[in-house]
């Protein structure tokens, strides 16, 4: 087991190299130029040394290569040093966005808590509606309540986020004006009123994501449910006269949790960044809004540091579902 | 010479047109086919049934399914037959005529400029459409071939999995929106705003969703290579591309199918997710996510809109994933019910 995650972990860091020069050589590529803005008026003298000054003067391997040193190196050992007030990459450059001329990481910071906030705790609900849907569809297979939550997740799986978020606006912001159609990220939460305000603000786009994740998690868990219940041992658990509760809720829950629980992870790097279209939607202020301005404004570093960030999750999260499914299952083994 | 697939699999067909005649018809269409494919059989009796005309009659009986593929049948027209009918160009513009209501001369109003929304709703159509189809062809054929290569060679069965793997460990949104970016301009320049936009946007959608086709066909040749059939194949020297052409392709294109199926849904969305974000085709260019995106800024007074072009993303997507998991269940009665 230990063997395996250390050669997974070491098989990643190959696999997110290339994946991070995949993504430097497509913005190097591109034909989009960070000085595009500037005044034709500016002589081309000063616009070199504005290039110069954006880091944009040495060929491109050289810039690849500071670029690791300062997502892997500098970045950490700053919050190393802010953390513990050492010293160790004091006067170093960080990586620096052309739009704000801030450090990207600093911008980042900012921006995850809206985003963990909203799409974060809409992937908890909806897991935690998917889960019970699950359980009764399958138990009660072809049923009308199954029917129906077939019905439902497959529409819900169907709709585009940002066709469910226009309609609840339109029906709820607009028309019926329960809540507010944009999500207001400088509210602070201090009082009472200021939470209602906050939970209001919120209703819409976690019921939108926590629809479209349900959906997908509760056929998962719909079909390992069935999975199961056809096995022998349930049929032996009832056999031995145990209670119907203890068989469904005991013995197959537990059992049909754990691809669910794999799905489950497997899902989540798209709650730091793949709710782009929702964040849009209701405009707020997150990871996959700022990865979105990122791109209109031609900010490389911004979108190159957010796509590898990205990857990273993904990366991450996939070997801890496959570690995870080892630890829950002991019929896999790794070796 | 026969296929050695035939012979279990016309038994088979027997023993189940026996069960059928008998006393017990509804447990035997439960019986699973044994070979997926019959792969031309040459000295086939009249009486036996094809291996599509049984995958049918399963994908008959499975009610959403039809609904779905009637109402698929409904849109393909709607947008194909439907501007010969409705002759309105969807690109005309009308100032005097903006932002009217329902009509005789325009049944589903105008939008802001004049232009008649039914021709545009047709149009729009057209263009998602066609992006969902050639996105899913390009896809499933890049990951079928991809699957069988890695499936049936063993020496490249290692750094096609890795790529493989190696896709699937790639943010794909944030890519996608990336290249469409980058590339939309000069794209557009050197091949026209239309035609650029959509081969970029097809590429770009097909060339980030095969990895689940070719995950899903590599372990089914795996399998596949095992069976008795393949042995016989290969002990009269069959070489190698006519034993994948005809002995391993046929018997994994009903996973394939389903793929493909499931393939149109998800390029239909990912265009118009793309086109909601303003960075798909452009604006005289109607698709249906363009159209709903056009309209956002206006959602307060003409809601209808946005309604109907994302109803109709909504149900052309519901309507093909319904058709796919008829396809499954019809293709695969093992996992009947999931």
């Amino acid at each position: 087991m230990l063997t395996y995650a250390l050669r997974r972990l070491l098989l990643a860091i190959p696999t997110l190299l290339f994946i991070s020069l995949v993504i430097f050589l497509l913005l190097e590529l591109s034909p989009g130029d960070p000085l595009g803005d500037v005044p034709m008026t500016v002589p081309p003298d000063v616009k070199e040394k504005m290039r110069e000054a954006l880091g944009l003067g040495q060929a491109w391997y050289i810039r690849y290569v500071l670029w690791l040193k300062q997502f892997f190196w500098v970045e950490p050992m700053h919050w190393f040093d802010q953390a513990f007030g050492t010293s160790v990459v004091a006067g170093q450059q960080r990586i620096i966005s052309f739009q704000s001329r801030s450090p990207v990481f600093d911008v980042i910071a900012q921006r995850i808590p809206q985003t963990l906030i909203v799409v974060g705790f809409s992937y908890l609900i909806g897991v935690l509606i998917a889960i019970p849907i699950g359980i009764v569809s399958a138990y009660k297979q072809y049923s009308w309540f199954d029917q129906l939550g077939t019905f439902v997740s497959m529409v819900g799986f169907s709709m585009p986020t940002f066709f469910t978020g226009v309609v609840l606006i339109i029906v709820f912001a607009v028309n019926l004006g329960w809540f507010p159609s944009v999500y207001d990220t400088t509210l602070r939460v201090t009082d009472w009123a200021s939470f209602k305000a906050q939970a209001r603000q919120m209703v819409m786009p976690v019921t939108v994501l926590a629809l479209y994740n349900a959906a997908q998690i509760s056929r998962f868990m719909r079909a390992s449910m069935l999975d199961n219940l056809r096995q022998d041992y349930v049929r032996t658990a009832r056999a031995k006269g145990l209670t119907e509760k203890t068989v469904v809720l005991k013995h197959v829950l537990r059992n049909s949790l754990i691809p669910v629980v794999t799905v489950i992870a497997l899902g989540l790097p798209a709650v730091f960044g793949g709710a782009i279209i929702t964040e849009q939607v209701f405009q707020v202020n997150g990871l996959g809004q700022l990865l979105i301005s990122a791109i209109h404004a031609n900010d490389i570093p911004m979108v190159l540091t957010l796509t590898f960030i990205f990857a990273i999750l993904i990366v991450v999260f996939t070997l801890i579902a496959d570690l995870l499914y080892g630890v829950l299952d002991p019929r896999i083994r790794y070796d | 010479m026969t296929d050695p697939a035939t012979d279990p699999a016309r038994n088979r067909a027997q023993l189940i047109r026996e069960t059928a005649s008998n006393a017990a018809a509804p447990g035997a269409e439960m019986l699973p086919p044994d070979s997926p494919v019959v792969a031309a059989p040459l000295n086939e009796t009249p009486a036996t049934r094809s291996q599509w005309a049984d995958v049918w009659r399963q994908f008959s009986h499975h009610r959403g399914a039809m609904v779905a593929l009637v109402l698929f049948v409904l849109i393909i027209l709607f947008v194909t037959v439907g501007p010969y009918l409705w002759t309105v160009d969807a690109t005309f513009v009308n100032i005097r005529a903006r932002n009217q209501g329902l009509s005789a001369a325009h049944p589903l109003g105008t939008d802001q400029l004049g232009r008649d929304m039914l021709a545009r709703l047709m149009a729009g159509g057209r263009v998602s459409i066609a992006v969902g189809l050639t996105a899913m062809i390009i896809a499933v054929t890049l990951g079928s071939l991809i699957g069988i290569l890695a499936g049936y060679f063993r020496r490249l069965d290692a750094p096609l999995s890795r790529l493989t793997e190696l896709f699937l460990a790639l943010p794909l949104l944030p890519l996608l929106l990336l290249m469409v970016t980058l590339f939309r301009e000069p794209l557009s320049q050197s091949l026209g705003t239309g035609t650029g936009t959509f081969l970029l946007i097809v590429t770009a959608i097909g060339a980030t969703s095969w990895m689940q086709a070719a995950r899903i066909v590599r372990g089914d040749v795996l399998g596949l290579k095992e069976r008795e059939f393949i042995l016989a194949a290969r002990s009269i020297g069959t070489p190698n591309t006519r034993m994948v052409m005809r002995h391993i392709l046929p018997n994994v294109l009903s996973p394939i199918m389903v793929a493909a199926t499931l393939g149109i849904a998800t390029a239909i969305i990912t265009e118009s997710a793309l086109s909601f974000l303003g960075l798909g085709f452009p604006p005289d260019f109607p698709t249906w996510g363009r159209l709903l995106y056009d309209a956002i800024p206006q959602m307060q007074m003409y809601p209808s809109r946005v309604i109907l072009p994302g109803a109709l993303i909504s149900l052309t997507v519901l309507t093909v994933n319904y058709i796919g998991d008829g396809l499954r269940d019809a293709m695969d009665p093992r996992i009947r019910g999931r």
